[in-house]
């Protein structure tokens, strides 16, 4: 018998056999598992390529979005290095508005984009962890967002001659980094939406984002607000991103204990609180007849 | 052989040889839907898919169920994927529960179903190796098994590249037949998998699935409502009518049982309705997803 398709028959070489060696298979289990991450992350690369000019015009409505946000600074009628202190925390709100809404883009549209195109039972009745499944799609989120959102700046930066002689990017960028693991965590709870609601779900995606964003202080500071929305605020992980990439990008200052540990906390928890939302919004599609194709 | 998914190189170990493939007893799933006559708000009722189907099948054997749109098929065949869970009663692949083992079924079991369903802008290959990488296959791999098992197929090797949505329907089915196979898998679930492709492709799919047959130990589950295919191709013929599976056996007993020549004669024998007349264009839970 031929070990091909179909196939059935015992391994021939590859492995150490799996009579009693569990380590063996948890390693070759992972190591699959790395494999389908990766997978989702090249998939991510193939439609990229070619969604490209897609790309292009989207990006350029994002880069004019930001210039219509970051003329107030000019129309503030300011002393010059004050009016390019607001122009740049402006601009770090509206960056980090535009990272975040990728991220959340890709997680809410996760289900969405695979009923569109009809592989998303194939998708959910392949052997892939629902945490590796949804971590690849955020994984790949992130670096896209990166990209994205560091093109955003220096092109609007360059466009209104903005100067951030003091930035230190190094740490805006770590900062990023880490809050992005929150953001991924954030992102799985609101990828349920459309996998529960079909019709709505993705819209209702758009409006967590948006609560999360208008609770995070992106233009203004967090005290100007009604106090239930600070302590809404002390929740988000886009609050501790905001604050410190703005004081590393307009002030030059480094990574800060105060914004590091709240985003440690919020990461540790909202992945696998994510991951237990998905997994009750799943068994529910599932129980539901909801998973799958529309059309 | 080549195309081997490494992913599934400890399926013996995951395998109870002495179960059967296939044993369902007792399945049940219910599904609420609103009467298309009863007007906008009217309240949505419970209507049964499947109504306690019990069936066994063997290794290697290819059982084909015949129904009507609407009489249940899909909905078997997604709850054997793990796409459904069931109201009651059960389901096992070689000895797995299907609801409990979801994940170890998920290694077994690999399906066709009438619509290709892949992403439309990548390429034949690309949304091949990307199937092949949930079942842990390696681009090192999939640089050999990708165009081996298209080739298999009967896909063009120039047109590997081109998108999908550039693929006539019968080719896309041939790729679809193709990432279904790439896994491995010992149970192929072919959910009416030559449905509105021309009768020359459809040949070539029929074709195909002889092939696999003769040439591995493939389990197959073939959902249809084309007797004709239904009967070339399978061991034995089951009815599955408004969600009950009214009899599983081999072509020449059903004929028998019920004293007929056809498959046809003997639907309309065992339902008191034409197999043609059948006007039920719901398909199992759509009204409930998106109505």
């Amino acid at each position: 018998m031929s070990s091909g398709v179909g196939s059935t028959e015992p391994p021939r070489s590859r492995g150490p056999g799996f009579a009693g060696v569990g380590a063996g298979r948890v390693a070759i289990e992972m190591g699959n598992q790395l494999v389908g991450l990766f997978g989702i992350v090249e998939r991510n690369v193939y439609l990229t390529k070619r969604y490209f000019l897609w790309d292009i015009a989207f990006m350029f409505w994002t880069i004019a979005n930001t210039l219509t946000i970051v003329f107030i600074a000019r129309a503030a009628d300011l002393p010059a290095a004050k009016e390019n202190t607001l122009a740049l925390a402006l601009l770090v709100g509206a960056t980090i508005w535009a990272f975040l809404g990728i991220i959340f883009e890709f997680m809410t549209e996760t289900v969405a984009w695979e009923r569109w195109e009809g592989t998303i039972e194939y998708t959910f009745m392949a052997p892939l962890s629902r945490l590796v499944h949804l971590f690849g799609q955020g994984a790949f989120a992130v670096l896209y967002g990166l990209v994205r959102a560091a093109i955003l700046f220096f092109a609007v930066a360059a466009f209104l001659g903005l100067h951030a002689p003091n930035a230190n990017y190094g740490a805006a960028f770590a900062l990023l980094a880490l809050a992005s693991i929150s953001f991924i965590g954030v992102g799985i709870m609101t990828s349920v939406l459309p996998l529960i609601s079909p019709e709505k779900g993705a819209q209702l995606g758009f409006v967590a984002q948006g609560l999360m964003l208008v609770v995070s202080g992106v233009y203004y500071p967090v005290s100007v607000m009604p106090e239930w929305m600070q302590w809404v605020a002390k929740i988000s992980p886009a609050t501790y991103a905001l604050r410190g990439c703005r004081a590393s990008i307009v002030e030059g200052a480094g990574i800060e204990w105060a914004n590091v540990w709240p985003l440690l906390i919020i990461a540790v928890l909202a992945t696998p609180i994510g991951l237990a939302i998905f997994k009750v919004g799943e068994r529910y599609a599932k129980k539901h007849g909801k998973l799958k194709r529309s059309g | 052989m080549s195309t081997i998914a490494p992913s599934t190189i400890d399926l013996a170990s995951r395998l109870d040889r002495d179960a059967p493939a296939v044993e369902v007893r007792d399945l049940r799933k219910t599904f609420k839907r609103k009467d298309r006559h009863a007007g906008r708000f009217a309240r949505k009722r419970p209507w049964p898919a499947l109504d306690d189907v019990t069936f066994t099948m063997d290794r290697g054997e290819c059982v084909a169920i015949l129904g009507q749109n609407g009489s249940g098929k899909s909905t078997l065949v997604r709850l054997l994927s793990t796409l459904l869970i069931d109201d009651g009663g059960e389901a096992r692949i070689f000895g797995h529960d299907v609801v409990k083992d979801a994940s170890t079924i998920r290694r077994l079991v690999n399906r066709v179903s009438v619509e290709a369903s892949f992403f439309k802008k990548m390429s034949a290959a690309e949304n091949l190796s990307y199937a092949a990488r949930f079942y842990g296959m390696r681009p090192r791999q999939t640089r050999t098994a990708v165009p081996e098992i298209l080739g298999r197929v009967g896909f063009p090797p120039e047109r590997r590249g081109e998108s999908m949505e550039n693929l006539s329907r019968g080719m896309q089915q041939k790729v679809a037949l193709a990432r279904a196979l790439l896994t491995s898998p010992v149970l192929l679930l072919l959910d009416e998998p030559t449905t509105g492709l021309d009768p020359r492709s459809k040949l070539e799919v029929q074709e195909f699935i002889r092939r696999v047959r003769s040439e591995h130990d493939a389990t197959i589950l073939l959902c249809t409502h084309d007797m004709a295919e239904a009967e070339t191709l399978a061991d034995r013929i089951g009815i599955l009518d408004r969600g009950r599976l009214l009899f599983l056996e081999p072509v020449e007993d059903v004929k028998r049982r019920f004293g007929v020549e056809t498959l046809e004669e003997a639907f309309f024998a065992a339902t008191g309705r034409e197999f043609e007349n059948e006007a039920q264009d719901d398909d199992d839970e759509y009204r409930e997803v998106f109505g």
